[in-house]
């Protein structure tokens, strides 16, 4: 009986994997650096773990099969047994060593992530804004002058710096297999850099609880090659109509929105929030905060969930 | 509000029907009373009563219901993630049930549920005649009630708190929450929060003065270590809610801007503030359970504690550590390297003692004679699913991989796999283990161990698949999903395996039914398990004043040697005892701040402010009581003795 209790989780680990099919879990699908480092970390940190509860099960097989009553004999007293320094030790140095171990795995892996990605020359990344509202994403071009929602596309081997932000609720900007997710929020920029080896369609979402549209937050990145990109662009410039402020009021309204393209940006008329250095200094942070806008939530239009229902 | 605006939520026919059901229990507890004409004895046995071990019970009830409510809602859940774009509940519906889910499973079960048992136990574990200060201890009890239905008259009244357990800025802030979902949530936690910080200094009062003579630090059971480590985190991390929740109510109530997103004011520093006592709140809530397993893998390995002196130190480290891991729930707010790093090895370092501890329970178990009795097949169970919960927890500390992992099911699969194995079953092990000695009878064993394997496998299936979903990019809280994603597998076998979970626990409710009916044959003495600690020591069930004579101790484990060597612990000779006096102000005094929280949720100041005058009240004329207490005479407590022995 004991024995069920321990092959349970691991006969409920197989079932899962086998039914959930032979096609890779997102996360552990890497499309390019960014998230190629975190899916090896969490390898890295997987294996270790194995290893872990291995010893812990072995041990509680052991003891259970061996210690129980039944096979004890009827007069059998166990003895007192106060502890033992050696063991105590090594199963508190162990531990130590482990997590010694991934402490350094876990700050190389940041640091990597946290910066420009390597190995893609002396290009410059690709600055792209992606600032939410409820419930979609706003993404601004500066270098390329165009603005889209709910989708962009990004070129491959080119490192690309994504500028997070928010005109109302915290949301959280995620694309799995290119990069983990990084907050976006009203009252400071955070970035997230990452690149994409492999052309492709990756899907994308907040995954930050922001209400009752949370769940059709999604978005798609496009990764095609420079040449494409850029005749993308150009054709955005030139056939999409202006973003204008009184459109970009429209759009910052609580609603769940399809995919749009305009051929100027928002950052034109509303400021983004500064990024952490920048805010260290008190003075700029006042500054910075005069110049932003944010969505006007008292305009909240309900009716704008019914585009929500339709678009199920 | 308008009338049709306040009876809202009673327009979705699921709540209609939740609300005629309650309506109708509570018609049916209400005419049974008064029926079997219980309600005088109801009145002056338990809403009047100062007695740990009767609020104890009552704190132990009030959160099996609670935990019935926070599972159906779990069920509901399930019910609608099994399959793609269902209808069964809209976004606003479900974002409601999951907040109110994790409020309830956290603080109205796993929290009340620890102080039951602390109340039952730790008062005989340590030989005192109650806690330190009985009538603060009802007064909490009655303040976590208080809360209690707050949060659950939410759901009929107004409509529950909406923005997640958690409730972060801006999102629970009035500009995005205009309602009054957040009120409900702000006040209910106030509460009861008010009352669980009552408790907190209450224990930490009760185990530093009123242990029985001789019992110093290093001879106190294990189950009272860990709850006064637990109840020391509670004086520490309550506070920080406390005022946590002020500041959200007079942002939310009087245009405040301290977690606005203009004028200042910073919605991040809510999340900071909500974890720095959320963080510890799992280990208030996963400490006793750690001293539960290791009252009961000792008792059932018939063994003492291995290692005895490093599970104190273990547990002091956890608790410090506990303080210090706070920003590991929002790595991905930007922090820098250093800040990450930082909070990353903290979080890892937890690990360590928590190993040790588990080491320590398995080398009790070396050498000892196991029974796999209920109680001791929770802790069984416990250690290799709550390994896979701190396994996961240590590779989620990675702040990396973290990015990948947050928001996701992953993260909801980690923490119920600390927080069921850790806490549910530590609460059902300590249940089944401490039941006899509240009642004086067992519950029955088969029905018990069928119960634990339904847990156990259920919990397993719906969990397990969670941790897939989470890396194949599935965000929590989503109320729903479309069938190109591919998650509907994994999302029906979660739904199947809540089916089983679910009912494991009618089982336990069933148990309770079949042991009553049967409680001659499964009567019992003292002493049922052959148990070690001095709870044991006395009857069940334990007579008002707990011991006749206050055992003298000499050593750890003072019962099991005595039984061994012959001893009788309480055969001094007997004196009068002095006990407190029962009171209905604490129950009054609650009924009043309930109402005064209700009134302020819809924002009636006026009649909020006189609620609070009688608060205020009730306080100065308990300042100036003079109350002496009682004694119970040589004689009363001889008559009592002798018809507890001879009735056995």
């Amino acid at each position: 009986m004991s024995k069920k209790v321990l092959i349970m989780p691991i006969v409920a680990a197989l079932l899962a994997v086998v039914l959930s099919g032979c096609e890779p879990l997102m996360v552990l699908n890497p499309k390019g650096p960014n998230a190629e480092t975190l899916s090896k970390t969490i390898w890295i940190s997987i294996a270790t773990m194995v290893v872990v509860l291995a010893v812990v099960y072995i041990l509680l097989i052991n003891m259970l099969t061996k210690y129980r009553a039944g096979k004890m004999g009827a007069d059998y007293e166990p003895p007192h047994e106060a502890g033992n320094h050696k063991l105590e030790i090594l199963w508190t140095v162990i531990p130590i060593v482990i997590v010694a171990f991934l402490s350094v795995v876990t700050i190389v892996t940041t640091k990597d992530v946290e910066s420009k990605p390597e190995g893609y020359g002396d290009k410059k990344p690709l600055v792209v804004y992606a600032s939410s509202s409820e419930w979609k994403w706003h993404f601004s071009y500066p270098e390329q002058g165009i603005e889209t929602v709910n989708y962009a596309h990004i070129p491959t081997d080119r490192p690309i710096e994504f500028r997070l932000y928010s005109f109302g609720t915290i949301t959280s900007f995620w694309v799995p297999q290119l990069a983990g997710q990084k907050y976006a929020m009203t009252d400071m920029l955070t970035k997230i850099h990452l690149a994409a080896d492999h052309k492709g369609d990756y899907w994308g979402r907040n995954s930050n609880f922001n209400g009752e549209g949370f769940e059709a937050m999604q978005f798609n990145i496009t990764a095609e090659s420079q040449a494409d990109f850029d005749q993308w662009a150009k054709d955005v410039k030139a056939k999409e109509p202006k973003l204008t402020e009184k459109e970009f009021n429209k759009l910052l309204k609580a609603s769940v929105v399809g995919q749009k393209s305009f051929s100027s940006t928002h950052l034109e008329f509303s400021k983004p929030p500064m990024d952490h250095k920048a805010m260290m200094d008190a003075s700029k942070y006042n500054e910075s905060k005069k110049g932003q806008k944010r969505a006007d939530p008292e305009e909240h239009d309900m009716d704008d969930m019914d585009d929500m229902d339709s678009m199920e | 509000m308008t009338m049709s605006e306040i009876f809202a939520p009673l327009k979705e026919p699921l709540i209609m029907g939740t609300a005629v059901g309650i309506m109708v229990g509570v018609i049916a507890v209400i005419a049974g009373l008064t029926y079997f004409k219980l309600w005088g004895w109801l009145y002056n046995n338990y809403i009047k009563t100062v007695d740990h071990k009767k609020i104890g019970v009552m704190y132990i009830f009030v959160a099996l219901v609670m935990l019935f409510k926070g599972g159906v809602e779990a069920l509901l859940m399930r019910a609608q993630t099994a399959v793609p774009d269902n209808k069964l509940l809209n976004s606003e519906h479900y974002n409601e049930i999951f907040t109110t889910h994790g409020v309830l499973m956290i603080l109205f079960v796993a929290m009340p549920f620890l102080f039951g048992l602390f109340n039952v136990v730790i008062p005989l574990q340590i030989g005192a005649r109650d806690v330190a200060f009985p009538r603060l201890n009802a007064l909490s009890f009655w303040l976590f009630a208080a809360g209690a239905v707050l949060i659950n008259v939410s759901f009929i009244i107004g409509g529950s708190p909406n923005a997640g357990w958690t409730s972060y800025f801006p999102l629970a802030g009035i500009e995005y929450n205009p309602g009054v979902n957040n009120n409900y949530y702000a006040w209910s936690l106030q509460i009861s929060g008010l009352g669980s910080l009552m408790t907190g200094i209450n224990f930490v009062t009760t185990i530093v003065k009123m242990r029985a003579p001789g019992m110093t630090w290093m001879k106190v059971p294990m189950f009272t270590w860990s709850s006064f480590i637990a109840n020391i985190i509670v004086v520490f991390a309550f506070p920080v809610l406390t005022v946590a929740l002020i500041m959200m109510t007079m942002d939310r109530q009087f245009g405040t801007k301290f977690f606005s997103t203009e004028d200042g004011g910073m919605d991040m520093l809510w999340a900071n503030l909500f974890w720095v006592w959320g963080h510890p709140e799992v280990y208030i809530v996963i400490l006793p359970a750690f001293g539960v397993f290791s009252e009961v893998i000792a008792t059932f390995s018939r063994k003492n504690l291995f290692g005895y002196g490093s599970m104190v130190a273990s547990m002091i480290i956890i608790s410090l550590l506990s303080f210090l891991v706070w920003a590991h729930h929002f790595y991905t707010m930007g922090h820098g390297v250093v800040v990450n790093g930082v909070f990353s090895i903290t979080t890892m370092l937890i690990a360590v003692p928590t190993g040790v501890k588990i080491f320590n329970w398995l080398l009790t178990m070396r050498h000892g004679r196991i029974t796999f009795t209920t109680p001791m097949l929770y802790a069984l169970g416990f250690i290799p699913i709550f390994t896979i919960g701190g396994v996961t927890g240590v590779m989620l500390a990675m702040a990396s991989a973290d990015y990948q992992y947050h928001n996701t099911l992953f993260l909801v699969a980690h923490f119920h796999y600390v927080l069921i194995p850790g806490t549910v079953f530590g609460i059902l092990a300590g249940y089944h283990f401490w039941w006899p000695k509240m009642f004086g009878f067992k519950l029955n064993e088969k029905i018990g161990q069928v119960g634990f394997w339904l847990i156990a496998i259920g919990f397993n299936v719906t969990f397990f698949p969670m941790f897939i979903l989470g890396l194949d990019g599935y965000a929590r809280r989503m109320y729903t999903y479309s069938a190109e994603t591919g998650y509907m597998t994994l999302n029906m076998i979660s739904f199947i395996g809540a089916l089983v979970l679910a009912l494991g626990f009618a089982t336990l409710v069933y148990n309770i039914y079949y042991s009553l009916r049967h409680r001659k044959e499964l009567a019992c003495g003292g002493d049922p398990w052959d148990a070690r600690s001095l709870e044991w020591a006395t009857h069940s069930p334990v007579p008002e004043y707990n011991f006749a004579v206050v055992p003298t101790i000499s050593r750890l484990d003072e019962f099991w040697y005595a039984k061994k060597e012959g001893r009788d612990l309480q055969a001094g000779k007997i004196e009068d005892i002095h006990m407190p006096n029962d009171s209905a102000a604490p129950f009054w005094q609650s009924v009043v701040m309930g109402l005064f929280a209700f009134f302020f949720i819809f924002n009636e100041i006026g009649i909020a402010i006189a609620l609070g005058v009688v608060t205020l009240i009730f306080m100065a004329v308990r300042s100036f009581e003079i109350d002496e207490g009682r004694h119970i005479h040589i004689k009363e407590i001889e008559e009592e003795e002798r018809r507890l022995r001879g009735d056995r």
